[in-house]
This record gives structure tokens, sequence and C-alpha cells, in this order.
């Protein structure tokens, strides 16, 4: 679409939303957030994107292309899955530091969990997305 | 009168009668146009709902939730505004 105003407001919008994402990711497990609504917060950012400056543009800004996106994410949450295996624990037991760490917080395999979750997230917004702005 | 009262007896009922009003225009809209700002309109009702709420329970968790629906809203509107533009293209 060719409006400057939009153009301009998405230019500002898009790392404002990603970053809004990553504190939607990191404050989940105990508050509101989490993976998923962070990762369609990130993926609503380039869509909005792509709106503006058109599909080819945000494909050269994202760089991978988004399918790649999924089985990346599953991996994650696999790895984060299997890793209490290694201590004796049940599968997809939460591992946690002792001590928190700076700006971030507790931190636990959890989060890894939750960071497949948002790669899964995006990756499967934007390819449905893409493919049926590519039909239209 | 306290800032409860005022909320639950003036604001309240005023944002009610608004998304009584903007539904009637929403269901009887001639044109599409008119409902997608209707749409909108909707929307941004309900954005107010989610913050006087949220200052009534003292949850600002809430504003998180109405921020995301402000941004759903910026979007659906941008697309039906699109796909009414490519409509007339044709």
């Amino acid at each position: 679409m060719k409006s400057l105003i939009f153009r301009t407001a998405s230019d500002y919008l898009l790392p404002l939303l990603l970053l809004f994402s990553i504190f939607l990711l990191l404050r989940g497990h105990y508050e509101p957030g989490g993976g998923f609504v962070g990762g369609l917060v990130a993926s609503m950012a380039f869509l909005i994107h792509s709106f503006a400056y058109g599909l080819t543009q945000t494909r050269k800004i994202i760089r991978v292309n988004p399918g790649y996106l999924m089985p990346v994410g599953l991996l994650l949450a696999l790895v984060a899955g299997i890793a209490p295996w290694f201590v004796g624990l049940p599968f997809l037991t939460g591992l946690w530091f002792s001590e928190p760490l700076r700006f971030i917080g507790a931190v636990s395999s959890v989060l890894v969990f939750d960071i497949g979750v948002y790669l899964v997230v995006i990756g499967t917004t934007l390819t449905i997305f893409f493919s049926i702005s590519e039909s239209v | 009168m306290s800032f409860e009262n005022y909320f639950y007896w003036v604001i309240v009922p005023i944002l009610a009668v608004s998304v009584i009003l903007v539904f009637v225009r929403f269901l009887k809209g001639p044109s599409m146009a008119d409902r997608v700002i209707a749409l909108d309109m909707l929307f941004l009702v309900s954005i107010c709902i989610i913050a006087i709420f949220s200052m009534l329970f003292d949850q600002s968790t809430f504003l998180d939730i109405a921020m995301l629906f402000a941004l759903i809203a910026f979007f659906s509107t941008t697309v039906y505004a699109y796909y009414i533009e490519q409509k007339n293209k044709r």
C-alpha cells in the first residue's frame, strides 16, 4: 500500500513491537505472557511491515524462510523436554538456575521451551499470511 | 462522588450506549467502508472498557490486553482498507 503515513508509522512500529514481544516472552510462566503471545506480536509486526513495503522487502528483513523457523523451534522445545533426563528427573521437569540472572530474572529450561514455542508461532503465522497475501 | 462511583454510574453507561449505537451502524451500514469503520469503533470502545476495568480492579496487566487489542484493531482495519482498495482497482 503506497501511503507515506502508513510507511512512517510502520518504521517506528516494527522495532517497538519486536521489543514488546521479547518483553512478553521473558515475563511469561508466572505472569501473563509467554511464547505464544510474544510470537503473535512479533509476527504482527512483520505483517504490518509487509503491508506497508511489500512482501519482498519483508522477506529481505527476516532473511530466513519463515517455514524453517518451525523445525528449529520444535527442536528447541524437544531439547528443553529431554534435558531433565540427564539429571534423573522425569520428562519436561523445569530445571531452575539457583541464582536469578541480571535483567532477565529467574531462568530455567522452561524459558528454552518458551523460545521454541515463540519460533514455531512466528513461523506458522508468517507462512500462512505470506501464502495468503501472495495469492491475493 | 468517588472515582469508582463515577466510573460505574457515568462512564460505563456512556460507553454501553455508544456500543449499541455503533453496533446499529455496523448492522445497517450501506457500504463496506461504513462497516469497517464501525468495527474499528467497536474495538476502540472495548479498549476503553478494558482500561476502565483495569483502573477499577487495580490490575495493570489488563492494559497489556488493551494494547494487544489496539494492535489487532489497527492491523485488521489496515487489511480491510487494502482489500477494499484492491477490490476497487478491478
